[in-house]
């Protein structure tokens, strides 16, 4: 199960919240299934030996207490929500000891394109990232809406035509990582899915190296094909324009 | 601009699959029509049924057309699963465009008008007689909501027929829904069957909102059964939530037929702004659904524990407490658009203070069962089947209510699970436990109980098996509305995937046998309704409605017909760019508006 064999540290710890938040709300969970069951069975009509006050029917203190459980459960998930939102907050930075790499995430009609605004190298459905090291995307999308969600690396973030959003991640070891759309767009949509490849610092930066010396150039023109509705091959380039900032302010929010 | 706007003969050339439909559907209706002819039935069902003021009657027909809507929304749901069961590393039958089109309606059908419609009939038969009233407060406005829900279902049928469905999830969220990347009639055809039957849920809402305010007697507010409270709770929604779906939609109109740029892409539209607005609607909605099914739950499990309700007053309280809450929560659906860690927090939070007035609610139904003398009629299985599903159901829907759990179950599988828990765990179940509790009372006949258990465990472990698995595939990061899935992608290749996903499939197909048993139940009870004779009160109740018999009431009017016929021309004219059309219906509707006429009484 992707999501609960992370390899992110920000997959790792919504995994562990999503277990303890589980683990909270089995205590009142299993009670409630230990009574339905255990209430059905002892008082059924046929057992002449149970209790029978059909006129039962309010109790002040009994009520009291049943506000009161799920109230407290309530009140420690509240406090566990506030912590984990603000602790997980896709904008956050992680805390890192060397600067997050950029990647630049634009959702087209049925692909991706992954831009490299510091190295000059951008890849089509396959993304290359270095392990241990924090990568910052920016996501925005020259598309319907789609979700940009690699899950064994932590949650997603939507990718909207205008839109400039923010997702903190890191792999924690090196490995292939599958990554979809999580969000329906329109045909291809079961095509979106792409494979996060985080490696070793110094293959990430031989594949660096090598995408920019033998890739063809992602200019204007080569953009605007990939604009078109389309299933695409894995395809890396190189590019010297800042295309990111192009698409995001064509929509002119 | 020709005469016919954008009908050409080409939208009714479909492809092979979608020729089925087309060709079923024709078929269905003229076998009806002729049916009708032959049996000479045509003056008796004009009379007696599609004109009747009957709230009673009106009641019967919402059933029925929920059925029938029910029917085509599974039909939906079993093409999606063998095109799932067919598609992995593979095409499958069924196209991209199709299979969007099938989510689309599946969900649109289901909650418009399987679930708002089933539960309108069951309103509209049980509601009065709970207040000691015969009649609701504006009978010809209730025939008139009724017909507009059924036009609102025939042009979504009529979608199969001429043109297309929209391909766009039940929500039809822009900039897809626009016309750059949506430019056919299919999300025209949703907006107006939307608006239309829209329009006849507002109208209802008020209409039984007002019939609760005045025509109660010297019933005290808190003298009401709980069917009438939730009832309540549910009509306020209605009231505050159904007029954000009609702005909504109008927006997405004007967006989409007169050049507006409210939600596209460009020119300073916004579609983060349609997201909030569906879901301010899209959130109370699901418990305008479930609220009146919490309501069937009390009556049933006082009825048979044989004991009164425990927890009255707090049952009220937390009921309301419900319907203020869910107008607070809406963000919830969309934590993984990109508002602050603050926002998301809030609107988290805000979630899960629905779980402790419907904690409280389960505590106290359980504790109606404590010391009572429960006998296992369909009804009281009903109910266990419901808090046992329910109960996991919302364990899942807190933990989407936190944020950073959130961003890795949003649009998955989970997401999935969780709503069908809620929506079939409860309202479905609640709808069915109410049907056959109340069956008696309309019919004196008593719906067969063997059929109907044998129905029950049926659907439950066909419900289990289609739905427990996906809790567990979501966990695997498998998203919703796949129409294939590549074997590339890592999604069927897990451990024990495959086997989910087959057990998920076979679960369907037993639903599919437990709705067998339950046409069957309703046929062998209605057959032998000598044997199943039982009279007015076989389980004897106390509720008020049982106490008098429910006489049949006789005024009538054609208004309802005649407004739900010209509103399906006003929409079909709107759908297709027939302007003449529409204006001409517009204005036969102001028309009728403005000389409402007496009702006159059947022979
Ligand atoms: C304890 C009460 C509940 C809680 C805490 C809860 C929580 C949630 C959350 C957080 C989501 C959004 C998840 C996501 O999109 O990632 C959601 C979705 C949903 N819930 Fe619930 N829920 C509750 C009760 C209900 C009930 C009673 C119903 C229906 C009768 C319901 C029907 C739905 C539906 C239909 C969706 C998703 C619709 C869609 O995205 O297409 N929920 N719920
Ligand atoms: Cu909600």
């Amino acid at each position: 199960m992707y999501l609960l064999q992370s390899s992110g540290i920000i997959a790792s710890q919504e995994a562990s919240l999503i277990i303890q938040a589980t683990l909270l709300m089995l205590i009142v969970v299993v009670p409630v299934f230990v009574l339905l069951f255990f209430f059905a069975y002892y008082y059924r009509a046929g057992n002449h030996k149970a209790r029978y006050s059909p006129n039962w029917e309010h109790a002040k203190m009994d009520e009291l207490i049943w506000w009161a459980i799920p109230l407290e459960i309530i009140l420690v998930l509240g406090a566990l929500t506030w912590g984990s939102t603000h602790a997980l907050d896709p904008r956050k930075p992680l805390p890192s000891t060397v600067p997050a790499l950029q990647v630049e995430v634009v959702a087209l009609p049925w692909k991706w394109l992954f831009l490299y605004p510091s190295l000059g190298v951008a890849s089509l459905n396959t993304l290359e990232i270095p392990a241990n090291i924090p990568v910052e995307f920016h996501i925005t999308a020259d598309a319907p809406m789609n979700s940009f969600w690699v899950p064994q690396l932590g949650g997603q973030i939507y990718a909207m035509t205008g839109m400039d959003n923010r997702l903190n991640l890191m792999a924690d070891k090196p490995g292939d990582y599958p990554g979809y759309s999580a969000n329906y767009s329109g045909a291809g949509f079961a095509g979106m899915h792409f494979v996060v490849h985080a490696v070793a610092q110094k293959d990430f930066e031989a594949w660096v190296a090598a995408t920019a010396s033998t890739s063809p150039v992602l200019d204007q023109a080569t953009y605007s094909a990939l604009r078109a509705p389309s299933t695409e091959q894995e395809r890396t380039y190189a590019y010297r324009i800042d295309l990111y900032h192009a698409i995001l302010k064509q929509f002119g929010h | 601009m020709s005469l016919f706007g954008l009908l050409t003969p080409q939208a009714f050339i479909h492809g092979p699959i979608e020729t089925g439909a087309q060709i079923i559907v024709i078929v269905a209706v003229l076998v009806t029509v002729l049916a009708i002819t032959y049996l000479g039935r045509w003056r008796w069902l004009w009379q007696q049924w599609l004109t009747s003021l009957d709230p009673k009657r009106i009641g019967i027909m919402y059933i029925l057309l929920s059925f029938v809507m029910f029917g085509r929304g599974f039909v939906d749901a079993l093409m999606m699963k063998s095109q799932q069961a067919l598609a992995v590393g593979a095409p499958g039958y069924i196209s991209p465009d199709h299979f969007a089109q099938l989510f689309t309606a599946h969900g649109v059908i289901m909650i418009f008008f399987a679930a708002m419609a089933f539960m309108f009939g069951i309103i509209n038969l049980v509601l009065p007689l709970q207040l000691g009233s015969k009649d609701v407060a504006f009978p010809l406005l209730n025939s008139i909501s009724f017909w507009l829900t059924a036009t609102g279902a025939l042009l979504l049928n009529l979608s199969l027929v001429v043109g297309q469905f929209a391909a766009t999830g039940w929500l039809a969220y822009p900039p897809l829904s626009e016309l750059a990347y949506s430019p056919g009639v299919g999300v025209d055809y949703y907006i107006w069957a939307l608006q239309i039957a829209g329009i006849g849920t507002l109208l209802s809402g008020i209409n039984f909102l007002t019939t609760i305010a005045t025509m109660r007697g010297h019933l005290r507010l808190m003298q009401m059964p709980m069917f009438t409270w939730t009832t309540l709770g549910s009509m306020l929604l209605v009231i505050f939530a159904f007029p954000i779906l009609t702005v909504t939609l109008a927006l997405l109109a004007l967006d989409r037929t007169l050049g507006f740029h409210f939600f596209t892409t460009d020119l300073g539209g916004n579609a983060m702004m349609y997201v909030n607005l569906i879901w301010a609607w899209g959130h109370p909605e699901v418990y305008i659904l479930v609220l009146p099914a919490f309501g069937i739950f009390s009556e049933v499990v006082a009825t048979f524990s044989q004991k009164k309700l425990f927890g009255y007053t707090s049952m009220v309280v937390a009921t309301m407490l419900i319907v203020v809450l869910s107008f607070m929560v809406w963000v919830h659906h969309f934590f993984t658009m990109g508002a602050g860690a603050d926002v998301n927090a809030f609107f988290g939070i805000m979630t899960m203070a629905i779980a402790i007035p419907t904690g409280v609610k389960v505590f106290n139904w359980l504790f109606t069962m404590f010391r009572g003398r429960i006998i296992f009629a369909t009804p009281m299985l009903w109910f266990i089947g419901f808090l046992t599903t329910f109960t996991i159901g919302g364990m899942t829907g807190v933990l989407m209510s936190i944020p950073a759990a959130d961003f890795q179950l949003h649009n998955s599988l989970f997401l999935v699970a969780h709503f069908h828990n809620m929506i079939i765990g409860g309202v479905v179940f609640g709808f069915f436990a109410g049907f056959t509790y109340w069956f008696p009372k309309f019919t004196g006949i008593m719906l067969n109980e063997r059929w109907g258990k044998a129905a029950f465990w049926a659907w439950i472990v066909g419900f289990l098996m289609a739905f427990m698995p996906l809790y567990a595939l979501g966990l695997m990061g498998v998203t919703r509305r796949l129409d294939h899935i590549d074997v590339a992608s890592g999604l069927y290749t897990q451990p024990w995937a495959h086997w989910l996903f087959d057990i998920a499939a076979a679960g369907a197909a037993v639903i599919a046998l437990a709705v067998l048993f339950q046409i069957i139940q309703i046929i062998v009870s209605i057959w032998n309704k000598h044997k199943h004779h039982v009279g007015e009160n076989p389980w004897r109740s106390q509720g008020p409605e049982w106490q008098e018999p429910a006489e049949p009431l006789h005024e009538r009017s054609a208004r309802g017909v005649a407004i739900g016929a010209v509103a399906a021309l006003f929409g079909f004219g709107l759908i297709w760019h027939i302007w003449w059309l529409a204006a001409l219906a517009l204005i036969g509707i102001l028309l009728s508006l403005i000389t409402l006429p007496k009702p006159e009484y059947a022979d």
